[in-house]
């Protein structure tokens, strides 16, 4: 496991998103209203719909593709629909944000 | 044997530490406080109403000589410490003063953070953190001239009501969208904007200072966005960073702050710190809750006791009089917490309690505080609260009482406030006519006071007056809400919008009382476009409120890449610009490209990160964005019209063409398509689309309300009229009126059918004011709107949009 630096929380606009490549694909780093962040995996679990296009509110996103409601903290899905994606853990430090990132994805990369 | 203490600082934290220290026991130590101010401590946090005049300097004094002497505290005034030999266990100050030591404790807090932006050491560039700072303040400022305050935090927000009530004409500057954003989620913080603002100061949001200009004294502060501010002082109240010069010099370990354990103690177990200059669990504190908690713990430790600091929850309140604000706690949203929110428009209250397990863990109120100490107290308990849950929020003295009323918005509507706009039809004259003729049906009160008998929008507000008016005889039809974040159905929404004049989305979802703090992506697209109408100057769009192919500029496609449309106007195109398309789709190696029913030549599967590139190229040629992901004006399909066909009978291409180079750009609640056919033969299909003209011979036929989509309906004929300029006239008034009507995503022809066709066409045919008035307002918001978005990213804005933020973990990046 190693955190990776991956930008200033600042960098992300309010109530939306940004995305941070890895050798795991895509990640969505959101920064909520009350300007917490979280990360998640980028791949909706309906369709793989782009989770990081989509309207923030609360702490969940709304799927752009087809509207699904997707908790930011827990990677699941909210409402009647079942599914989850994966969540990486977050710290922020003076404004940096710093990535957790899995041994998997590590040794992915070799 | 009594130790030597010495305290480098005499702040809060020390003096807290050493109340506790002599209670415990008086004659452990021998105190000495080396202090870099000349005085004795004062409450640093009672210096805002120093500086508003409320209260003079001896009045906040915590410590007087008196108590030094009485506990034998030697104090010199003045001294900053320069030197510790750690071997000698000595401290020595600038003007020569040395003490021994046992135990050091360092206290040197924190200093304010200055922007390093061109100007900044200028005369007249200050900072508000002690009180040589507010007496330099009241100096300058001598109670006229402008102030600029850097920063909507706490501190800038008291200093700008300080030097405002001194008399100056303040402005505070600050760099995100809401203030106070670390303390206040956005429904507060439009409420403590509100009430700044009414004190008369203005607040610019969003503002990035570019540089403090002048020659020899500060003369402006300058935006990046080009505004300049004339400026007699500018405060920086941007934040404040740990004192740590000190403690690194005499290699202490030192991270934001001077790094100590439990006890307080730093790397050197007879040195330890606190207060500001700390940092404890990777957590450093600005505010005076966690500074007495330390205090509290170091005086046990050194007395021989086993207290240890556990690290704090803090809580904020805002010390400008008049406005009462309350924050504690994490007040983030997730599913495992849940929310009890509480608006009371007419008395600016919001309240909002975040639980988890049925235990509060965070807390924002706003004007009414009284029970912020009775919620924090639980929250830092953990006290189980489900047995009073339903009425927690109502705060402590709740005795019982009835649950929140929905028409509470409408009944604090003023009596004269206009129900119905379409027919002069005001609040009061409503509930006089239920009272007076006894009216019990909305049929009847439409029948006598004609209010809600035009456009209909609003036959909510008019039950409502009814329900509120008759209570529980009145049964309406059930208002369908908007969405779960609210009671309220689009038409009330939208009437109040305007009734109210809200020009934000917390000032909507304040004033009319939205049951969560952040909306959903229901309502926030809708809230969007309808301030977006109403308000096209003063309201400043909000894209993290629209769906992503507005906010991109292009349409989403099933794979995450997207389509990109550019605007061909009327359908009309040339070699060149087909030239330049397949240049584009060459380059970027589009892999779809494909004509669509709206006459348009559509490229699909273009990666996100390349669309500033094809439009770069695109606008090269002179494309402009074709709006084909806009709930907006689309297209205008044309024939060939008297240009070449031999049945044409006007210039349909023509007209077209200037229909859409008039209203390219807008907003509308759906989508809007348009066409142009150059005879009845109506090669151009303007039969089925939302609004279609049909040439004849003797002039124009307008028709509106088709659809060819999920239903299939003719449209209908609005009327004929004879020249160019007056279809372009009735079309745009139509259009017009459909944008401020409509509910959001609902087409032409279901807001149509839904007032009734007669209605559109009395205010758009029979009467010319009215028409004209649609109009002029439709020309009026053009103005704000006819701005090409994709040039606009191609020179840069949005960037973060098209970027990953970055790219992690691959082997070259992890070593």
């Amino acid at each position: 496991m190693e955190w990776f630096e991956i930008g200033h929380i600042d960098d992300i606009p309010l109530r939306g998103a940004r995305c941070v490549m890895t050798p795991q694909g895509k990640i969505a780093i959101f920064r909520t209203a009350d300007n917490e962040v979280h990360a998640i995996e980028d791949m909706c679990p309906h369709k793989k719909g782009p989770l990081s296009q989509g309207i923030v509110h609360d702490a969940s996103v709304t799927c752009p593709l087809h509207n699904w409601v997707i908790s930011l903290e827990t990677g699941q899905a909210r409402g009647a629909d079942e599914g989850s994606v994966k969540t990486f853990p977050l710290r922020v430090e003076n404004g940096m944000i710093f990535m957790l990132l899995g041994e998997e994805a590590l040794v992915a990369a070799e | 044997m009594t130790q030597k203490l010495v305290i480098i600082g005499n702040g809060m934290a020390p003096g807290r530490m050493l109340e506790h220290l002599f209670e415990t026991d008086p004659n452990a130590y021998e105190v000495t406080i080396f202090n870099a101010e000349p005085r004795v401590n004062y409450n640093r946090l009672n210096l805002s109403y120093v500086l508003a005049g409320e209260k003079t300097y001896e009045d906040i004094i915590t410590h007087s000589d008196d108590w030094y002497a009485e506990h034998g505290i030697t104090l010199h005034k003045g001294a900053k410490v320069s030197q510790i030999e750690r071997d000698a266990k000595t401290v020595t100050s600038e003007n020569g003063i040395t003490a021994s030591y046992d135990k050091l404790v360092i206290a040197t807090g924190s200093s304010p953070f200055i922007i390093p932006v061109p100007g900044h050491e200028l005369p007249g560039v200050m900072v508000y953190r002690d009180l040589d700072d507010v007496e330099k303040m009241m100096e300058v400022s001598k109670g006229k001239g402008k102030a600029v305050v850097i920063g909507g935090g706490l501190l800038g927000l008291e200093a700008a009501a300080g030097l405002k009530e001194q008399g100056m004409d303040v402005t505070v500057l600050h760099l995100m969208p809401t203030l106070m954003e670390r303390q206040l989620d956005p429904a507060a913080a439009y409420l403590l904007e509100r009430a700044i603002e009414q004190r008369g100061i203005k607040v610019m949001t969003k503002a990035n200072t570019h540089a403090i200009l002048g020659v020899d004294k500060v003369e402006a502060v300058k935006l990046d966005d080009g505004t300049i501010l004339d400026a007699d002082i500018v405060v920086m109240a941007v934040g404040i960073r740990p004192s740590t010069q000190l403690a690194k010099e005499i290699g202490l370990d030192v991270g934001r702050g001077i790094l100590v354990d439990d006890v307080m103690r730093t790397s050197d177990p007879d040195i330890y710190a606190l207060g500001e200059c700390v940092e404890h669990r990777n957590m450093v504190y600005g505010l005076v809750a966690p500074l007495y908690e330390m205090g509290k713990v170091l005086a046990d430790h050194l007395t021989g006791g086993a207290a240890e600091y556990a690290g704090s929850v803090t809580n904020t309140k805002l010390k400008v009089s008049g406005i009462n604000l309350f924050s504690g706690g994490d007040f983030a949203e997730g599913d495992d917490r849940e929310e009890i929110v509480l608006r009371d428009a007419v008395a600016g209250v919001y309240k909002r309690l975040i639980l988890k397990d049925n235990r509060i863990i965070g807390i924002v109120l706003y004007g009414e505080t009284s029970d912020g100490a009775w919620f924090f107290d639980m929250l830092k308990k953990g006290t189980d609260i489900s047995e009073m849950r339903e009425t927690l929020i109502f705060g402590q003295a709740y005795q019982g009482g009835s649950p929140l009323d929905p028409t509470a918005a409408v009944a604090a509507l003023p009596d004269d406030a206009d129900i119905c706009d379409c027919n002069g039809v005001c609040k009061s004259q409503i509930v006089d006519a239920i009272k007076g003729k006894g009216l019990t049906t909305f049929d009847e009160v439409k029948a006598h006071t004609k209010a809600s008998n035009s456009c209909g929008t609003c036959a909510g507000l008019v039950q409502q007056v009814m329900q509120l008016t008759l209570g529980d005889a009145f049964n309406a039809d059930a208002i369908t809400p908007m969405c779960g974040c609210t009671d309220l159905g689009h038409n009330e929404v939208r009437h109040l919008i305007v009734t109210k004049g809200l020009k934000s989305i917390p000032a909507v979802m304040q004033e009319l009382e939205w049951k969560t703090s952040c909306g959903c992506a229901k309502c926030r697209p809708a809230l969007n476009y309808y301030l977006v109408c109403d308000f096209p100057d003063e309201y400043a769009d909000d894209y993290q409120s629209r769906f992503i192919n507005e906010r991109v500029h292009a349409n989403i496609q099933k794979d995450g890449t997207y389509s990109v449309v550019p605007r061909m106007w009327g359908g009309v195109t040339s070699s060149d610009e087909l030239r330049a398309i397949a240049d584009v789709v060459d380059k970027f190696k589009i892999p779809t490209v494909k004509v669509t029913g709206g006459q348009r030549i559509d490229m699909l599967g273009i990666k996100k990160e390349d669309l500033p590139y094809v439009w770069a190229d695109l606008g090269k040629a002179g494309f402009v964005s074709g709006h084909a992901y806009a709930k907006g004006l689309r297209t205008v399909k044309t024939c060939v019209g008297t240009d070449w066909c031999r049945f044409g009978t006007q210039d349909s291409t023509g007209l077209g063409i200037k229909l859409e180079k008039f209203m390219w750009g807008s907003w509308t609640p759906a989508k809007v398509k348009l066409a142009v056919s150059g005879c009845p033969r109506n090669c151009a299909e303007a039969t089925c689309k939302d609004i279609g003209v049909v040439c004849v011979d003797s002039g124009y036929e307008i028709h509106f309300a088709g659809a060819a989509g999920l239903e299939i309906k003719g449209t209908e004929v609005l009327c004929r009229v004879k020249t160019e300029e007056e279809a372009m006239e009735y079309i745009v008034a139509l259009t017009q009126m459909y944008r401020e009507q409509a509910h959001y995503l609902e087409r032409i022809y279901k807001w149509a059918k839904r007032i009734g066709y007669d209605e559109i066409r009395k205010a758009i045919v029979d009467d010319a004011a009215k028409r004209a008035a649609y109009y002029d307002r439709f020309v009026f918001s053009q103005k704000f709107a006819q701005v090409d978005p994709w040039s606009e990213r191609v020179s840069g804005k949005d960037k973060h949009e098209f970027n990953p933020m970055a790219t992690v973990g691959f082997p070259q990046a992890a070593e």
